[in-house]
C-alpha cells in the first residue's frame, strides 16, 4: 500500500491526524497535511483507508 | 422517471431531537429530489449522506450567497431586494482561490496537535465553570451558567477578545442568527458586530497580545478589513456552535438515561460519544446551500449550471445507508465517524478539533461532577431554538443534590 497526499487540495481539517497520528501530521505553519509514512504496515492499512475516505478535500489517495 | 418535488422545505420539528419527519419520507423515496424556492426556482434537496458528500466535495459548486436562489425561511419571509455581496475576509462564503488563501492563514492555528495542547487549559476553564454552577445551590439554567460560558471563555481567550466585552457581540449575534429578525434588524446587528471587530483590530495593531488575532496581523498577510471579518467569523462560529451542542447534548443525554448510563459506566467512549451526539443532533435545521457553476451529474441526476442545491445535514446524518441499524436512535457505541455535522469539502469546519476537545472535556466533567444531574422542568417546557439558524435549547433548567 502506498499513501499519496496533495497539499494543494488539503484544507487542514485534521481528520487524517485524528484518524491515525502515526501516519499523518499537520504543518504548524498552514495546517496542511504532512505524510509521516508513505508505506503503512499492515496494522495501519485500515486507518490509512479510513483517513482517505474521511478527508473532506480528497487530498489523500491510496494505491 | 417521475421526480419527487417538494413545494416547500419542511422545517417543523415534531420532537426536540429529530429533523422534521417529512425529511425521512423524502430520503426514503429519493436521496436527491426537487425543491421549489421562494423566487420560483426549481432547485434540489439532497438528503442522502453519500450524495451530500458528493456535492460538498465537488469543485463545480459555488458557496457565494449572491449566486443562491432564496428560501423564505429567514427575515419573516421577506426576500431581500439586493443580494448580499461577500465582504473581504468572509472566507466561509468564498470560493478558491480567495478561500484557500484566507483559510490557510488560520489553519495552522487549529491543528489537532495545537488543540490537544489546549486540553489542560480547557479542563481548568470547565472546572471553574462547574464550580460556578455548583454555587447555584441545587438548580440553575445550564445554558447560561455552563454551556455558553465555556466555549465563550475559550474562544475569547484564543482570539484575544476581553470576555467582559461579550455584551458587545452576544446579543447582536442572537439577532443576526434569529430566523425572526427582519432583514433590516439582522443587517443592523451585523454592522454593530463589524464595528466592534474593526475597533478590536485597531487595538490589536497598537497593542499586540499572545493571541490568534495578533498572530494573524503579525503575518502582514490579510488586509485590515479581511482580518476583521476573519476574526468575526471565528468569534461567531466559536460561540454559537459548541454552546448549542453542550446545551442540547446534555438535554439529549438526560432524556436517554440508558445512554447516559453507558457513558457513566464506560467514560473512555467519550470521543465516540461526542461524534454520535454530533451525528444525532447536527444542530442546524438544514443546509449548507450550494449553486452549480456548471452542469454536473450527481448520483444520476443532472444538476444544471445555476441550480441551487440545499443539503440536509440532519437528514444525511440519519441515512441508514451510512448508519445502519437504527439511525433514528442515539447509540453512543455506534461507529459515528464520517457524519457530516461539521460539513464536508473545503469548507468543513475549521474549528472542529477545538469543538471536539471542548465537548469531550465539558460532557465528561459535567456528568462526573454532577452524577445526579436531572431536568428541572418537563421536557415539553424546555425552550427550543426552532427560531434560530443554529439549533439547540434557549435554556436548560437542571437540578442536582446540593
Amino acid at each position: 500500500m502506498k499513501i499519496s497526499v496533495d497539499q494543494t487540495r488539503c484544507c487542514g481539517s485534521g481528520m487524517c491526524v485524528l484518524t491515525d497520528p502515526d501516519l499523518f501530521d499537520q504543518s504548524d505553519d498552514d495546517g496542511t497535511v504532512v505524510l509521516l509514512e508513505e508505506h503503512p504496515d499492515a496494522a495501519h492499512e485500515a486507518s490509512a483507508k479510513e483517513a482517505a475516505g474521511l478527508c473532506p478535500a480528497g487530498a489523500i489517495t491510496i494505491s | 422517471m417521475t421526480e419527487l418535488i417538494s413545494e416547500k422545505l419542511p422545517t417543523t420539528r415534531v420532537n426536540p431531537f429529530d429533523p422534521p419527519p417529512e425529511i425521512k419520507q423524502i430520503r426514503d423515496q429519493a436521496t436527491i429530489s426537487r425543491l421549489k424556492f421562494s423566487d420560483g426556482h426549481l432547485g434540489w434537496l439532497v438528503t442522502g449522506h453519500h450524495q451530500v458528500r458528493e456535492v460538498l466535495g465537488s469543485t463545480k459548486f459555488t458557496n457565494d450567497p449572491a449566486e443562491h436562489h432564496l428560501l423564505e425561511v429567514r427575515f419573516q419571509g421577506e426576500v431581500p431586494k439586493e443580494r448580499r455581496k461577500i465582504k473581504p475576509g468572509m472566507f466561509l462564503n468564498q470560493d478558491p482561490p480567495d478561500h484557500t488563501r484566507l483559510r490557510r492563514m488560520l489553519q495552522g492555528q487549529f491543528t489537532v496537535r495545537r488543540m490537544n495542547q489546549l486540553s489542560e487549559w480547557i479542563g481548568t476553564i470547565v472546572d471553574d465553570q462547574l464550580k460556578h454552577l455548583r454555587s447555584f445551590d441545587g438548580r440553575a439554567d445550564l445554558v447560561q451558567e455552563f454551556a455558553l460560558p465555556v466555549p465563550s471563555l475559550v474562544i475569547c481567550a484564543l482570539l484575544g477578545v476581553d470576555y467582559d466585552e461579550r455584551h458587545r457581540f452576544q446579543e447582536d449575534t442572537a439577532k443576526l442568527l434569529s430566523l425572526n429578525s427582519t432583514f433590516e434588524e439582522a443587517m443592523a446587528a451585523m454592522a454593530r458586530i463589524e464595528d466592534f471587530m474593526r475597533e478590536l483590530i485597531v487595538r490589536k495593531k497598537a497593542n499586540p497580545g499572545d493571541d490568534m488575532i495578533s498572530d494573524l496581523l503579525a503575518t502582514g498577510e490579510p488586509t485590515d478589513e479581511e482580518a476583521s471579518n476573519m476574526a468575526l467569523l471565528l468569534l461567531l462560529a466559536g460561540h454559537e456552535t459548541t454552546a448549542n451542542m453542550l446545551g442540547i447534548g446534555t438535554f439529549t443525554l438526560l432524556q436517554n438515561p440508558d445512554q447516559l448510563k453507558v457513558l457513566r459506566d464506560e467514560p473512555e467512549i467519550i470521543d465516540n460519544a461526542v461524534e454520535e451526539l454530533m451525528r444525532y443532533l447536527s444542530i442546524i435545521h438544514f443546509g449548507p446551500v450550494r449553486t452549480a457553476t456548471e452542469d454536473v451529474e450527481i448520483d444520476g441526476h443532472l444538476i444544471k449550471a445555476g441550480d441551487t442545491v440545499v443539503m440536509h445535514v440532519p437528514g444525511a446524518n440519519r441515512d441508514p445507508e451510512k448508519f445502519p441499524g437504527n439511525p433514528e436512535e442515539l447509540d453512543l457505541r455506534r461507529p459515528a465517524t464520517g457524519h457530516v455535522a461539521f460539513g464536508h469539502g473545503i469548507h468543513q469546519c475549521l474549528g472542529q478539533q477545538l469543538a471536539r476537545i471542548e465537548m469531550r472535556i465539558a460532557f465528561s466533567k459535567l456528568f462526573q461532577e454532577f452524577p445526579d444531574l436531572r431536568l428541572d422542568t418537563t421536557p415539553e417546557e424546555v425552550p427550543l431554538r426552532t427560531d434560530m439558524g443554529i439549533y439547540g435549547v434557549h435554556a436548560l433548567p437542571v437540578a442536582w443534590s446540593a
